[in-house]
């Protein structure tokens, strides 16, 4: 594996008057409630470690109040952390200068963000063009540039409205138009999507995974919702009560969940869309019975293997090579959902 | 029982001797910095002759031309010029034109001052909480203590004349223009700030970006309240000797000339609505952001 884009190290962070007093007694495993009791401080994120590849869309999820909002502002350190390491292709993110920071802001990351946080007395041509203008480019020659972003997210026409006068997901699109036209190679998504109804949420996704396929950016998305999770993420990262919980594929957190907590999380979810044939079926040599492409949804395959005459498939790879095999067991086994805890302390929603 | 019915209040001859102290530490300052001050404003002061001069010099019907004009430019609304032009034809006609262009030259300059130094006082005080809390008094008294009680320090260091008169306007006058920048700022969307600053916004691109365009409708609202205020001023800037349109109303206050008194406080009234409605449509204008189709 090649070295991560961005390597998050035992960051802390607290909120309070003396944050680094009571570092010391976190760091020795107090918790948020006592923290909050015996000093009056508020434990945000405890010791988070995540590595993130490059080029691939890293989730990180979590409920309200999990920190995940305030994890992804560590990245362009828009929160200043308590204690720990940000890196970013090899650069400590927390140890640069205001001037050095300006500038990973201006070109190395931009930032999408729930609320859209577009300028209201700009148009969307000069919204899409905000990071270039910052950067010191000429207005309209920053609106040139950034002119092919606002084709890119389909607001061709709209470049002389207002953002008051466009839907939230326009608005969204220009704020996508706004952090692709900087060039950044790290896109920050802070529930980019979270504030849209389902269908333009949807959509938008789509939109993202397009310009996703020939960009490849590195991208951090925050969502507190496991579809939208699972759908986007190459890894998924999930923060309850500021510290990572279980990080990995997505199919593997659904097949193996760490603690109650996850697969209270993963209930609600559809296993046949998600999980795929690669994750259910056993290596080895190939059988007699249809081809299956690995990257196939569970879903799918279930009336292929079952119309087969032995109730089984080959799964194959993107040049037909067999990897391997998958009985019709296997797929019903994959849509069984684990055991639900029938503990009521333990239920989170 | 006594002690219960009056109040310990100090020496009579103690006070006395406080207040006459203070009289007399205030005469010796005035009388060694009332010179270097008067050099201070001196420029101030030329300025202004300057602007009256040329404004008692002018043609009236340049005048009334370029206060159409002025009107256009700031309302785009063809009713305001009218209605701007045909006030100064009836103050002109009831003999009022020169008081007014003593007064729409001290209105002008004090409102350019306060500008000037209220809009970066605005600034440093939305940027600095302790900022805040020291300003923030200061203008409560300026605000509230009677014009009559400041004038007395002016005039002993300045004398009598227009320089004085135009600090008195300013010191009543400012206060909205801070306040309601400081406010503006403050009140500008969190949102708005964090993306400026997510794609790397130096302090004044921030500022001058983000802050003072979205805070533009409270600094308008702080500078149309500072001319309406400096506009009232005129009568009380009056009795320490500037021209204009306050010293026939106080000629009526002491004679009791209903008919000149009320001329005269109609013209302040009419140059007030004039200034409201142009200030105003011209700030509306500059957030045309805000108008139009809606979105939900």
């Amino acid at each position: 594996m090649t070295e991560p884009k961005i390597r998050i190290q035992n960051l802390y962070k607290i909120f309070g008057a003396k944050p680094q007093s009571v570092l010391k007694e976190v760091e020795q495993g107090m918790s948020k409630q006592e923290l909050l009791e015996k000093h009056n401080h508020v434990l945000g994120l405890k010791d988070i470690n995540i590595d993130i590849p490059a080029q691939g869309v890293s989730v990180i999820m979590g409920l309200s109040g999990s920190g995940k909002s305030t994890l992804i502002r560590h990245i362009n350190r828009l929160i200043e952390p308590t204690a720990g390491k940000m890196i970013v292709d090899n650069e400590d993110v927390l140890a640069m200068n205001k001037q050095q920071l300006m500038e990973f802001r201006r070109h190395k990351a931009s930032m999408v963000f729930q609320k859209f946080g577009l300028h209201v007395h700009r148009t969307v041509s000069e919204n899409a063009a905000y990071g270039l203008i910052i950067q010191g480019t000429p207005v309209n020659e920053a609106k040139q540039q950034s002119q092919k972003w606002v084709e890119r997210v389909g607001l061709a026409g709209f470049e002389d409205h207002y953002p008051s006068q466009l839907s939230g997901g326009m608005q969204q699109r220009v704020g996508l138009a706004r952090a692709l036209a900087t060039d950044a190679e790290i896109l920050l998504m802070d529930e980019a999507f979270s504030a849209l109804d389902p269908l333009i949420r949807t959509d938008m996704q789509d939109v993202m995974l397009g310009l996703q396929e020939e960009l490849h950016k590195t991208i951090v998305f925050i969502t507190h919702d496991l579809d939208e999770a699972l759908r986007i993420g190459d890894t998924i990262a999930i923060l309850r009560d500021g510290a990572v919980i279980q990080q990995g594929d997505p199919q593997e957190i659904i097949m193996n969940p760490a603690d109650d907590y996850i697969v209270d999380f993963i209930q609600d979810i559809n296993r046949g869309r998600v999980l795929k044939v690669k994750t259910m079926m056993s290596r080895g040599h190939s059988v007699t019975g249809p081809n299956i492409p690995a990257t196939m949804s569970l879903e799918e395959a279930l009336p292929l293997v079952s119309a087969s005459d032995y109730k089984v498939g080959n799964v194959v790879d993107e040049s037909n090579d067999v990897l391997g095999s998958i009985t019709l067991d296997q797929v019903i086994a994959g849509l069984v959902r684990p055991e639900v805890t029938t503990n009521p302390e333990s239920r989170y929603r | 029982m006594d002690f219960l019915t009056e109040f310990p209040e100090m020496g009579r001859q103690d006070l006395r001797d406080l207040k006459k102290s203070i009289d007399a530490g205030f005469r010796e300052f005035s009388r060694e910095f009332g010179q270097a001050l008067e050099t201070f404003f001196e420029p101030l002061l030329r300025f202004l002759v300057w602007l009256e001069t040329l404004l008692l010099a002018t043609p009236w019907p340049i005048i009334l031309i370029v206060v159409g004009t002025l009107a256009w430019l700031g309302s785009r609304s063809l009713k305001i010029v009218i209605g701007s032009v045909l006030s100064f034809v009836a103050i002109g006609y009831f003999g009022m034109w020169e008081d007014t262009m003593s007064t729409l030259a001290i209105v002008s300059v004090a409102t350019l001052v306060c500008f000037v130094l209220g809009i970066p006082l605005g600034i440093l005080m939305a940027r600095s909480d302790r900022a805040q809390t020291i300003v923030t008094p200061v203008l409560d008294i300026m605000q509230t203590i009677p014009a009559f009680v400041y004038l007395i320090p002016v005039v002993m260091l300045l004398g009598i004349g227009k320089v004085p008169g135009l600090i008195a306007v300013c010191i009543y006058a400012i206060p909205p223009i801070v306040r309601l920048t400081n406010l503006g700022i403050r009140l500008v969307e969190k949102e708005a700030l964090e993306a400026a600053d997510a794609f790397g916004a130096s302090y004044r691109q921030r500022l001058f970006g983000v802050q003072i365009p979205l805070a533009l409708p409270n600094i308008f609202a702080g500078v149309n309240q500072t001319i309406m205020m400096s506009l009232s001023m005129v009568v009380i800037a009056s009795m320490i000797g500037v021209a204009g349109l306050g010293v026939p109303v106080l000629r009526s206050i002491s004679n009791q000339y209903l008919a000149l008194g009320l001329m005269n406080g109609l013209a302040i009234v009419a140059l007030a609505i004039i200034f409201d409605r142009v200030s105003q449509s011209y700030g509306e204008r500059l957030q045309k952001h805000r108008s139009g189709g809606h979105h939900d």
